[in-house]
């Protein structure tokens, strides 16, 4: 080993040390925070719009008050609330709904989620399953719905490999039941109309004067909470009748 | 140090050394530098002969890995004893809200939400009383995956494989502050987003996701190019509950007697910073107490081969 060199002046190795400490401060601390700002795209591209869990606030509200607690996930007996994840940006631990693979069929009957919500953020002014307004549901895909073409089903109504629940107080007032294991037999598919929670959201109505025309065609009321029971047990693939998420009556 | 100048050394600034000392320390200060080197170095062979505890790290790996099953069985068992997740919860029933999440949330939403507050305060109360960052240390998943990358990035140090690329420690003060402000102008939990406290928890009791995938990244770039790179230099929920711990009773209190002044405590250390009065005729009074950034850890007080570090609770011996 060589004789170190003298120091020429005093130091400066301490000087040094701390400028390169600072470099990569600002240089990691700047990428820290460059991740985080990346939550913003997934929420002002509005990549993923997501049917919130009853009771949810303004969107961007909701984002700001939601805790990310997931207390909403635990309460609810058809689990149909779930977390969002990375790729919903800010909406990360955010609850939601996917109504076609597990709707809010409101089974718990006082909205549990709002009640267990710490921040508010599904507002505690809601205490009847009828207030909650999370979306409308609309017919989508009219030649797909079976009561338009006079058809009946036989058997469950998304197939024995489905795995939602369902309450159907005929069977059990309180627990809700696998759909796969319940056959439905009726000779006009009314399914949206008969497994809707709100009374008068959906009704059935008339395709023609002719009193022999069996068709019937789904119609929305105002009552519709858009809880997305609907766009579950729709049997058809892809549902005919589906939620709009956060449209309200009279929006267009 | 006072306990202003530990303050400003949990948010950034070289630990001051203090000018007045007390006679009592001069008098043991001067005492051990009569003691011949040779001597010393006999005195610390013949203590380090004895073998290493890991007393309080097992105690304490044991509680965190309890708190976080028991958020994970209340859900899964559905016995509602611990509802929610470590960025809020209900624990029998009574609102539990961490403080950092609470603080980006009212930020955020600017409104007063009393179950928040509530909870809040509750977990202000307890983490007053158990020492503020302890929370770090005794409850936080990635505290523990975060020690275990340690680990490996001490391993592969050791064997020249990885060098330990430090920051500057005021990196997490100028952070705090920064998502304070994200979060208070662009009405988004910022923070939230990215927190590998939230996400462990959450992934734990609701189930993996993708964003584990950023937890692991982080974990990976801690063992190959920053020691401890996020609870020392980034994590604001660690100076929040540092606060905390300014003004909580329980805390390391050292010992200047016994010691050695040998620096294992400071090897071990997630904030060697807190230790400055453990090197040699640094102690300003002959028990001092750990400042606010110690996550009161007991690693010093395992590592410590002269019993000069132990736990205390401020006041106790006073009240027994």
């Amino acid at each position: 080993m060589s004789e170190p060199h003298p120091q020429p002046q005093a130091k400066p190795v301490f000087t040094q040390k701390t400028r390169r400490e600072i470099m990569r401060s600002v240089a990691l601390g700047g990428a820290v925070v460059g991740a985080s700002l990346f939550g913003f795209f997934p929420v002002l591209k509005k990549w993923m719009p997501r049917l919130r869990p009853p009771g949810a606030i303004d969107e961007n509200e909701f984002l700001a008050a939601c805790i990310k607690c997931g207390q909403c996930v635990q309460v609810c007996p058809v689990e149909a609330i779930r977390l969002g994840d990375l790729d919903e940006g800010f909406g990360v631990g955010v609850p939601y709904i996917n109504a076609r693979d597990q709707a809010c069929d409101f089974s718990c009957d006082a909205v549990q989620c709002v009640l267990a919500c710490p921040t508010e953020a599904l507002a505690h002014d809601i205490d009847k399953k009828e207030q909650v307004r999370m979306g409308l549901a609309r017919l989508d895909k009219p030649n797909l719905c079976l009561a338009r073409q006079g058809k009946g089903l036989k058997g469950p109504a998304r197939g024995r490999g489905f795995k939602g629940l369902h309450r159907i107080e005929s069977i059990d007032r309180w627990k809700p039941v696998k759909m796969a294991k319940y056959d439905y037999d009726i000779e006009l598919c009314d399914l949206c109309l008969r497994e809707c929670p709100i009374d008068k959201a959906i009704t059935l109505e008339p395709m023609s004067d002719d009193p022999s025309d069996k068709r019937r065609t789904p119609v929305v009321h105002q009552a519709c909470t858009g809880c997305g029971m609907c766009e579950m047990i729709c049997p058809t693939e892809p549902a005919a009748i589906v939620i709009d998420i956060r449209r309200r009556w009279g929006d267009v | 140090m006072g306990a202003i100048d530990s303050l400003k050394a949990m948010l950034g600034a070289e630990p001051r050394r203090t000018i007045g000392v007390t006679q009592d320390a001069v008098a043991i200060h001067e005492a051990k530098r009569q003691v011949k080197g040779a001597q010393r170095a006999k005195e610390i062979k013949a203590l380090h002969s004895g073998n290493k505890s890991h007393k309080w790290r097992n105690i304490r790996w044991t509680t965190l890995i309890v708190i976080n099953l028991l958020f994970v069985v209340s859900f899964r068992l559905d016995i509602q004893l611990v509802e929610g997740a470590l960025t809020a919860s209900r624990v029998v029933g009574f609102h539990f809200a961490d403080l950092n999440s609470s603080l980006q949330v009212m930020l955020a939403y600017k409104h007063i939400l009393i179950n928040l507050v509530i909870g809040t305060v509750t977990v202000l109360l307890l983490w007053l009383l158990f020492g503020g960052r302890s929370f770090c240390s005794w409850t936080c998943p990635y505290h523990l995956l975060a020690e275990l990358a340690e680990m490996l990035h001490l391993w592969l140090a050791e064997r020249k494989l990885v060098l330990n690329y430090p920051l500057h420690r005021g990196t997490r003060t100028v952070l705090y502050v920064i998502f304070v402000l994200l979060a208070l102008v662009s009405g988004y939990t910022v923070y939230e987003s990215i927190s590998p406290t939230g996400i462990l928890s959450r992934a734990l009791i609701y189930g993996p996701g993708l964003a584990l995938v950023w937890v692991g990244g982080l974990l990976v770039y801690e063992v190959f190019f920053i020691r401890r790179m996020w609870c020392r230099y980034i994590c604001p929920i660690g100076l929040t509950y540092g606060f905390v711990g300014a003004i909580s009773p329980v805390r390391v209190q050292y010992e200047l007697t016994n010691c050695l002044h040998e620096g294992d405590c400071r090897k071990v250390c997630l904030v060697p910073h807190v230790l400055e009065c453990t090197k040699k005729s640094y102690a300003e009074d002959v028990k001092v107490a750990i400042g606010p950034d110690c996550t009161r850890c007991g690693a010093c007080v395992d590592a410590c081969p002269t019993g000069s570090l132990k736990f205390d609770i401020k006041g106790l011996n006073k009240l027994l």
